[in-house]
């Protein structure tokens, strides 16, 4: 029971990162932008979240200047594909790349530094037992990640602005011609992504490992490029898809801790799971006739107004 | 899921464009370019930190003689050889490669440039102009498993290796073998994680570890995250791996295995600079000071200091070696004899656990 419920801490703590970061994606590939340097964002994030944390020690001042550094760096990919109409696809690498040697650069001197990590949103007392333990021992960007599934389902699925943003993705020309600007909505959905990639990598150094080390995202900005279109644009699907790439990947790490009822299913299997199911889950869309129409139509396309 | 990694060439010293000379005799009597690769950051705080800092060694010592040259993050595997081949065109007459997993590039590179001297970390494969050299990090866990056989409550230690290659199987059963000297009873876990650094990903095999009762966690990996996921939970403690990590976690490293690469590096340069360097293959421990101890943690008491100091300098003085049979392996299997100590060669390829240490899932 108790190992039942430590590896639930842990999982929450591996998923929360790409559930963030991810659902800024979401946004972003609805608005008809691919932006593929989620990666890069993430690791820009860090490394400002690590050293506001490390200079103020105030970790919301951290998340906060880790939301607004990956805003930063997402414009320069707004400028030269929304501007400029550059190739989202190149571009976004490029951000990548830019990432992590600007991350690498900026970190240089910050390396030997722990710093703390984020303490728990609910005192010590609330998450004393167990059970209660699950629900209250983690810090504030894992409430705000179960929040932000809610509200983004509710501004995609039920807003009027949610509507337009969904229309620009689908279809620009027609949200252009009836007067919405195309590359406004795209340019704020864009630096909404950067900013909860940017959140998403600080959260690294401030629940994950209390440190700075160059790439310390490991790829999981590429996970969350992924389950983007494993959840087929969809919040909830996405929310479970995180915890589903959290939770065997972090399983996969216990099976190997451990013995008995953990090592029924071998380690190896846990580490394939996740690519065994993205696989069944891009054969399940394909199956389905409607599923093509998930995704954006005028994703990774740049937007050149006809008239 | 990684990306295809840019490296960024890092040209150390002035940016002087050297002439590619066609000295074939490893002499040299203009500046000696030396290059080295390096598997991860050198800001890792571990074992590419610890190589850098042997670098900046050299540099320091032989001062307007040598011009040194790196390039960190370099994947192991056919970019590796890119990686070479320009270090090698742009003049390099001296280059280590600093990660076991380089070895094959470096044996391909090596034969395209004869009058370039390489010298290859960790590794088994030697030519005319490549060199072995590594460090006896076991004589390290050694002294570490002493300390963890001591102080573990629960018996088990857990060790985060990165893969299971000799290096790595030797450190977990010098840990098991010393650990099981003071406590019969101690056991080690290895847990493999695919990766040199993924902070994460070891923090989260820690976190694994600890929840299923290991009080011990070491880790052959490049970084601390390991030590501050011990700090985190309060267990017992741990090791720095590379260097001294004690800044992470203070109160947990309980001592660590420092890398001395500069004294190689240094010996490495002079002869070829004296154009005396012929491959070698060394492997030097404590003894030579290319491993050393960490400061022990004032939580560790002064008996079990004594008993780590005694396997320290015996292993200096030669008269304590931890691969002394009798020695079993985890199947019962007896695979050293009474008395018999195992030879560098059984060591450089070992791939059998010794007893106490759970077969990896």
């Amino acid at each position: 029971m108790d190992l039942t419920l430590a590896i639930i801490v842990t999982v929450v703590g591996a998923s929360t990162p790409i559930l963030i970061a991810a659902l800024g994606e979401l946004v972003v590939e609805r608005s008809g932008v691919l932006n593929l340097g989620v990666e890069g964002m993430m690791l820009i994030g860090a490394i400002a979240g690590f050293v506001v944390q490390f200079h103020t020690g105030n970790p919301y001042l951290a998340l906060l200047c880790g939301a607004a550094a990956g805003m930063a760096s997402s414009l320069i990919f707004g400028f030269l594909t929304l501007s400029l109409s550059a190739n989202q696809t190149a571009t976004g690498l490029a951000l990548t790349i830019f990432g992590t040697g600007f991350s690498a650069l900026a970190g240089s001197s910050y390396s030997a530094r722990p710093v703390s990590l984020m303490e728990p949103l609910f005192p010590a007392e609330l998450a004393a037992h167990p059970v209660w333990k699950v629900l209250f021992s983690y810090s504030f960007p894992v409430y705000f990640s179960f929040i932000m599934v809610v509200v983004i389902w509710y501004f995609l699925h039920k807003t009027r602005a949610g509507l337009i943003l969904r229309a620009v993705g689908e279809n620009d020309q027609s949200a252009h011609s009836i007067g919405y600007s195309v590359i406004g909505v795209r340019y704020m959905a864009v630096m909404f992504g950067g900013a909860m990639a940017g959140l998403a990598g600080a959260c690294f150094p401030l629940l994950l490992t209390p440190q700075w080390a160059e790439r310390m995202t490991a790829g999981r900005g590429w996970i969350a490029v992924a389950l983007v279109v494993f959840a087929s644009w969809k919040p909830f699907r996405l929310l479970a898809g995180a915890y589903l790439f959290g939770l065997v990947m972090t399983m996969e790490l216990y099976a190997k801790a451990g013995g008995g009822v953990l090592s029924i299913i071998p380690s190896e299997l846990w580490a394939a799971l996740p690519y065994i199911a993205t696989i069944v889950v891009l054969v399940l869309i394909s199956l389905r006739r409607d599923a093509s129409t998930n995704a954006p139509a005028c994703l990774g396309k740049p937007f050149l107004p006809s008239n | 899921m990684t990306l295809s990694r840019r490296t960024m060439i890092k040209i150390g010293g002035a940016a002087v464009a050297l002439p590619l000379l066609g000295s074939t005799a490893f002499g040299q009597a203009e500046k000696l370019k030396i290059g080295f690769i390096y598997v991860g950051s050198i800001n890792d705080n571990g074992y590419n930190y610890a190589h850098n800092q042997g670098r900046i060694f050299v540099q320091d010592q032989l001062g307007d003689a040598v011009e040194t040259v790196y390039v960190e993050n370099v994947p192991e595997g056919p970019d590796c050889e890119r990686v070479l081949r320009e270090l090698a065109q742009q003049g390099c007459k001296l280059i280590f490669a600093t990660s076991f997993g380089f070895g094959d590039s470096v044996i391909k590179v090596a034969a395209q440039f004869p009058d370039v001297a390489f010298e290859h970390a960790t590794g088994y494969m030697p030519a005319a102009n490549v060199g072995l050299y590594n460090a006896r990090f076991y004589e390290g866990r050694a002294v570490c498993g002493t300390i963890a056989g001591h102080m573990s409550k629960t018996g088990k230690a857990g060790y985060i290796g990165s893969f299971p290659i000799p290096e790595v199987v030797m450190g977990i059963n010098a840990l098991a073998l010393s650990g099981r000297r003071v406590n019969p009873n101690f056991t080690v876990k290895p847990v493999y994680i695919s990766t040199w650094n993924d902070p994460a990903k070891e923090a989260d095999a820690a976190r694994a570890m600890i929840d299923q009762g290991i009080d011990i966690v070491a880790q052959h990996t490049d970084g601390p995250a390991a030590l501050q996921v011990a700090a985190e939970r309060g267990i017992i403690g741990g090791f720095g791996q590379g260097a001294d990590m004690s800044a992470f976690a203070p109160d947990t490293q309980l001592t660590a295995i420092i890398d001395n690469w500069g004294p190689h590096y240094l010996a490495s340069a002079k002869a070829v600079i004296d154009g005396t360097w012929v491959p070698g293959n060394t492997w030097e421990g404590l003894k030579e000071e290319v491993v050393e101890m960490g400061p022990y943690n004032a939580k560790v008491p002064a008996d079990v200091v004594a008993d780590a100091e005694k396997v320290r300098t015996g292993q200096i003085d030669g008269s304590f070696h931890i691969f002394t049979g009798p020695i079993k392996d985890n199947t019962g299997v007896e695979r050293v004899a009474a008395g018999v100590v195992m030879t560098d060669g059984e060591l450089l390829s070992m791939d059998w656990y010794v007893e106490g240490v759970e077969q990896p899932a």
